[in-house]
Order: C-alpha cells, then sequence, then structure tokens
C-alpha cells in the first residue's frame, strides 16, 4: 500500500462511553483525493468516528492527524478552518433561515476567517459571495427553492442543502454522514453523480453509508467497522469478497 | 445608497424618524404628549433596542441589563460632577464605561449558554446592585443616590471660566435641556441608536448573530468562533443601556442604585418580548407601551377607581373598587405579569407578531388573487 499521500490518519484511537467501548482500536488512513467509505451495522461507531475527527467528541487515547496538523484538541471552528466540512446523520442547518442565507453563511467563514467585525457592510452589497451560493444551489439542485425557510425543507432537501453548505467552503476533506438517507431513488443518483463531479476536482472524501449502491458507485476503499472495531479494509472487491464482512453486515444486510 | 441600504430600510427609517418627530402631536390626544413622559419613552426605547441586539439576534438573554444602565447613569454623574456639565462628555463617558463593564462581565458570563447564562447575569447584576448600595458608598453616595452639587469641582467648566448661578444643572452646548429640549435630544438619541441597530442586523456580522441563535454547533463546525461573536453583541447592547442610563441623567441628574435592581432588568426583558423579539421595531413599541401604562395605571388610586365604579349599586362598586385597586398604583406590577403571561401564551411573537397576523388576514380577504402574497423572506 502507498502510503506517501496519506492525508488524514486516524492513529490508535479509543473511544470510551462509561462502560461502553464505541471505538476501539481505530487506525484508519485516507489518501489525497480517495473516496473513503466506512461501513458497518447500526451502533457500530461510524459516526462516533467522525464526531472525533472532526472536534465534537475528545479520544479516549490516540490522535487524529490531518495533513500533518495534529487536530485533536482542537477547537471544531479550527478544525474546520484547516479545511474539514462535514454532514451530519441528522441534518444541521440553520432552521429558520432562508436557504440562500444558509448556504451564504459557511461562504463567510471561509473568505473571513473564524471572527470578523463586518457589520459596516450591508448584507445586500455581497453580491459575489450570494452569486456563489446560488451556483451552489443550482448545482445540487435547489436554486428553486432559495427563499424557502430551510426548516420547511423535506429531509432529502435538508441533506442536499447541508451538502451544499460543505462544498461551497471548498474543504480539502470532506465527511459524509449517510448522505443520500431519506432521499428519493432518483435524488440519490443526483447526489452520487455530484459527488462524482467533486471527486475530479481532487477533494478528499469519507463517507459513511447504508445504501451498497452508493458505496460501490463512489468508494475507492472501504473499511469495515463492526462493534468499535475495523475487521476489514481494502478495495471494494476485496472487501466485498470477504467471508468476516459477509457475516458481519452484508449477509445481514440481505 | 444600494449598496448602503435597501429601499425598505430606508422606509422604515425615515417612517421611524417621523413617528418619533412627531409624538409630542399624535400622543397628545393619549395624554401622553408632554416631555417628561416622552423623554422616557426615547430612554426606554434605546435600551430595548440595544438588548434586542443581544436577545433578539443571538438568543442570549440577559437578566442582568439594568447593570449596565446604572453604571451609565453614574458614569454621567460623575462627568457633570468631575468635568462639566456638558451632556455630550457625560454620554461618551458612560458609553464607554457601561462599554467596558459589559466586556467584563459578558466575557465571565458568555462562558455559558442558556440558562446558566441568564443566571450569571441576574448574579453579576445584583452583585453590582449590591455594590452600589452599600460597598462603593464613596462613589455611589449609596442609598441617598449620587447628586450634583455647587460645590463639585467641574475642571473643565473650571477652565472655561464658567461660574453658576442657581442648581447645577446639565447643559447641552450652552443650552439648557429643560422640556422639549431635552425630549428632542432624547428623540434624536433614538433616531440613532435605531439607525445602527437596523446597520446591524443587517450586515454579514448581524447575519451571524441570527445563525448563532439558530444553531449554534453548526455555526462552529462551519468555522466561526461564537464566542467573540456573542460577546460583541453583548458589549454593544451594553453600551445602549449605559447610553440610556445617560440620558436619563441628563433629563434629572440623579443616580440611584436602585436603577440597577433585578426588576429593572426584567422591564427592558418584558418590553422587548411583548413587542417582538428580533423585530427592529417590536422593542421600542413594547418600551412605549409599558411605560406609557405604568404612568396610566400606577397614578390611579382608590378615590379615582371610586369615580370610575360609582355607576353601580353600592355593594357592588365597594367590590370592584377593591378588586381593581389590587392592579393599580403600586400593583401595576400584577396588571404588568398578567398582561405578559397572555402575550407569551397566545401572541409569542408580541405586537409585531399581532400586526403581521393582522396584514395578512386583511391581505388575504382583500385580495382574491392568492399569487399577490409574496412567500415572507426568512429575514
Ligand atoms: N455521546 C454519546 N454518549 C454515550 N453513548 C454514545 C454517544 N454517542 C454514541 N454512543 C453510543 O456509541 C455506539 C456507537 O454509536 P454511533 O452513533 O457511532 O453508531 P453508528 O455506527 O453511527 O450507527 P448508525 O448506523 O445507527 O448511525 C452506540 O451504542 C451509541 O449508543
Ligand atoms: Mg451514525
Amino acid at each position: 500500500m502507498a502510503k506517501s499521500n496519506v492525508v488524514l490518519h486516524v492513529a490508535d484511537v479509543h473511544k470510551r462511553f462509561g462502560g461502553l467501548h464505541a471505538l476501539a482500536d481505530i487506525d484508519l488512513q485516507v489518501e489525497e483525493g480517495q473516496t473513503h467509505a466506512i461501513i458497518g451495522p447500526n451502533g457500530a461507531g461510524k459516526s462516533t468516528l467522525l464526531n472525533v475527527i472532526i472536534g465534537k467528541l475528545a479520544p479516549s487515547s490516540g490522535q487524529v492527524v490531518f495533513d500533518g496538523a495534529i487536530l485533536t484538541g482542537r477547537k471544531p471552528h479550527q478544525i474546520n478552518q484547516l479545511g474539514i466540512a462535514r454532514v451530519f446523520q441528522t441534518p444541521e442547518i440553520f432552521a429558520d433561515l432562508s436557504v440562500l442565507h444558509n448556504v451564504m453563511i459557511p461562504a463567510f467563514a471561509k473568505r473571513d476567517g473564524a471572527f470578523t467585525l463586518n457589520m459596516l457592510r450591508s448584507l445586500d452589497s455581497e453580491t459575489a459571495i450570494r452569486q456563489e451560493a446560488e451556483h451552489m444551489l443550482e448545482d445540487v439542485g435547489m436554486l428553486t427553492r432559495r427563499d424557502m425557510h430551510a426548516g420547511s425543507l423535506s429531509r432529502g432537501d435538508k441533506r442536499r442543502m447541508e451538502l451544499a453548505m460543505c462544498l461551497i467552503q471548498h474543504p480539502r476533506l470532506l465527511l459524509l454522514d449517510e448522505p443520500t438517507a431519506g432521499m428519493s431513488r432518483h435524488d440519490t443518483n443526483t447526489t452520487i453523480d455530484l459527488l462524482k463531479k467533486i471527486k475530479s476536482r481532487g477533494m478528499t472524501k469519507v463517507i459513511i453509508e447504508h445504501d451498497m449502491h452508493v458505496v460501490f458507485s463512489l468508494a475507492d476503499k472501504i473499511s469495515v467497522l463492526a462493534q468499535g472495531r475495523i475487521i476489514a479494509d481494502g478495495t471494494p472487491d476485496e472487501v466485498r469478497g470477504n467471508p468476516k464482512v459477509q457475516e458481519a453486515y452484508l449477509g445481514g444486510a440481505h | 445608497m444600494a449598496n448602503f441600504m435597501s429601499r425598505n430600510d430606508l422606509f422604515l427609517f425615515l417612517g421611524f424618524t417621523i413617528v418619533v418627530l412627531a409624538m409630542p402631536i399624535w400622543l397628545a390626544p393619549f395624554g401622553a404628549g408632554y416631555p417628561d413622559l416622552l423623554q422616557r419613552f426615547m430612554i426606554y426605547g434605546i435600551f430595548a433596542v440595544g438588548f434586542n441586539i443581544l436577545f433578539g439576534l443571538t438568543g442570549y438573554l440577559s437578566f442582568g441589563h439594568a447593570a449596565f444602565f446604572g453604571v451609565g447613569s453614574y458614569a454621567a454623574v460623575w462627568s457633570f460632577k468631575l468635568l462639566t456639565l456638558d451632556a455630550i462628555p457625560a454620554m461618551i463617558f458612560a458609553v464607554v464605561i457601561s462599554g467596558l463593564f459589559a466586556l467584563i462581565i459578558g466575557f465571565l458570563s458568555l462562558r455559558r449558554s442558556g440558562i446558566y447564562f441568564s443566571i450569571l447575569t441576574l448574579a453579576f447584576a445584583q452583585m453590582s446592585y449590591n455594590l452600589a448600595y452599600s460597598v462603593l458608598t464613596p462613589i455611589t453616595n449609596g442609598e441617598t443616590g449620587l447628586q450634583l452639587t455647587l460645590s463639585d469641582a467641574r475642571v473643565l467648566d473650571a477652565a472655561m471660566g464658567q461660574t453658576l448661578v442657581g442648581q447645577p444643572v446639565p447643559t447641552l452646548l450652552g443650552q439648557q435641556l429643560s422640556g422639549y429640549a431635552g425630549f428632542y435630544l432624547c428623540a434624536g438619541f433614538l433616531i440613532l441608536s435605531f439607525f445602527i441597530a437596523q446597520r446591524v442586523s443587517g450586515s454579514p456580522f448581524g447575519m451571524m448573530l441570527k445563525s448563532i441563535k439558530s444553531n449554534q454547533t453548526r455555526m462552529q463546525f462551519t468555522g466561526f468562533n461564537t464566542r467573540p461573536y456573542a460577546l460583541s453583541a453583548f458589549v454593544i447592547s451594553g453600551m445602549y443601556a449605559g447610553l440610556a442610563g445617560a440620558l436619563l441623567a441628563v433629563t434629572d441628574p440623579l443616580a440611584g442604585a436602585e436603577r440597577m435592581q433585578w426588576t429593572a432588568s426584567g422591564e427592558v426583558v418584558l418590553m422587548t418580548i411583548l413587542g417582538g423579539v428580533g423585530t427592529l421595531v417590536g422593542p421600542v413599541i413594547g418600551a412605549w407601551l409599558i411605560k406609557y401604562f405604568e404612568n396610566i395605571l400606577s397614578a390611579l388610586n382608590d378615590q379615582i377607581l371610586a369615580n370610575f365604579w360609582s355607576f353601580l349599586p353600592e355593594g357592588a362598586a365597594d367590590l370592584m373598587v377593591q378588586v381593581t385597586g389590587k392592579f393599580v398604583g403600586d400593583g401595576w406590577f400584577l396588571t404588568l405579569g398578567l398582561v405578559f403571561v397572555l402575550v407569551v401564551v397566545f401572541l409569542p411573537g408580541g405586537v409585531m407578531e399581532g400586526v403581521r397576523r393582522i396584514a395578512a388576514t386583511l391581505k388575504r380577504s382583500g385580495t382574491p388573487d392568492s399569487k399577490s402574497r409574496q412567500t415572507q423572506p426568512a429575514e
């Protein structure tokens, strides 16, 4: 395995919740530009792993390194400013703002940093950011909903909007926690196409997904998580043929 | 101009300005067209507009903003005593001092959010009140309150060779501020305060504050350090409170500790919620309504009530005087509490939501063409 361009390294991470060993001895290396899928049954610890990466949870031991920088111990906003964005399993959006504003806000974080006292300008005069947000909404097929309250969107649309909120920041690493859950087959396919499109731009992605159709059409590498441990690791074909995986996950799902 | 302010904002600002400046005229039929009460409308309007920048935009509910109001009053009176009787230095001094004070209290309180934040602000404000009432007597003159005297230093006035005849009273560029002059000074500051609040709320910074209220977690994972944003809002609203406190000292140069008590902090919360949290004009309307009814109801006594109910038979009239008497005079807070409960239960968006609902109903019944109804933009 070529270790030359590993951009994300989760090293010996453990996470305990009281007596529950939610992550045990996780070692995960993600290479630049690749799409790395994490699959596994419910409660395996997949979301917990993402929470540790983006600083929502501190690991009990071990550390996460992104492009030479140790993430462990940094605040969520600092981790984002290093170029990491995340789509959550339950959409984290600004429910009482408009769709357009939801997508504009992350663009401000990208342009102005973690804090600026930007109160002399008017929001209406921020045409560059507005246009960028409109393009982004067009990319995810939501431009017609730009003036709607984000809270009144359907589950699938919230997810697509959250994806747009992440993509507008042009992150170097994008973490996706079940990005197509709650979407129709048609919307799922649109999202796959979109994710493939950004793949060609060289963005690194870690994607958690239950839908095997999505996983096998996107992933370069797959890690299988069960009961907090990585039980298999490799290319889609390797993982598909692995009997342990059949037993722990694929066999159970169908 | 388009880059600076949208047409709607401009109309709102102009409308607000006209309504405020014409208050002596349109409030006269309501028996409120006299300078003393109008000044209070302006001062508490400023207090509420500033409070809304914190509470309405970021969602952080402070129960201690009267502390900054009180600090503004004390600072202004000290400026009158030590520097000059002119109002301008007093207000600048008050805004700076209350801003610094808000920076300290905000820094400490914002380490927590939600109810813990509210309790921290309440605790700091009560501490400030107690300090002003007893411990810091040399600065605050304790129970009696800080007053102007003939023997004050007033170094700037002295250097200009000005000597006083009679009681010292605050002035503006040599003009006395009694009567309508005082009202127009306060009105000018309310209009300026409103303008600044409008700018803040319509700026990218204002949008960040609203996003903190909407989903602070998402803000953090989006790359924003939310604490300095909330702290800036806290300091700005503290400065507004200080300005309001200073204006109260300008129109009546006496500062007492009771201005910092928790009831005063609670009052500005009520004003904001009654008028409409998060809206620009709502808090001002809330302040006006509360001050107006306070003025009327707290002046009522059993004598007046007896006259009012005299059309009823004797026993019934006595009973009504007994019952309604509980809600007026010192019991006015009972009425306020009752109205507040009704508003929160039936009209959580306050007066502004009521106005919106009525407007929507009228529109719907007026024009059957549903296409003319624009979707409410998420402000
Ligand atoms: N903050 C927490 N406190 C306590 N226990 C937690 C916490 N977060 C997760 N867990 C537990 O850790 C285990 C792993 O949860 P996690 O959400 O990571 O699973 P998952 O693989 O994402 O599952 P799903 O496919 O259902 O989303 C579960 O048993 C869960 O109950
Ligand atoms: Mg999960």
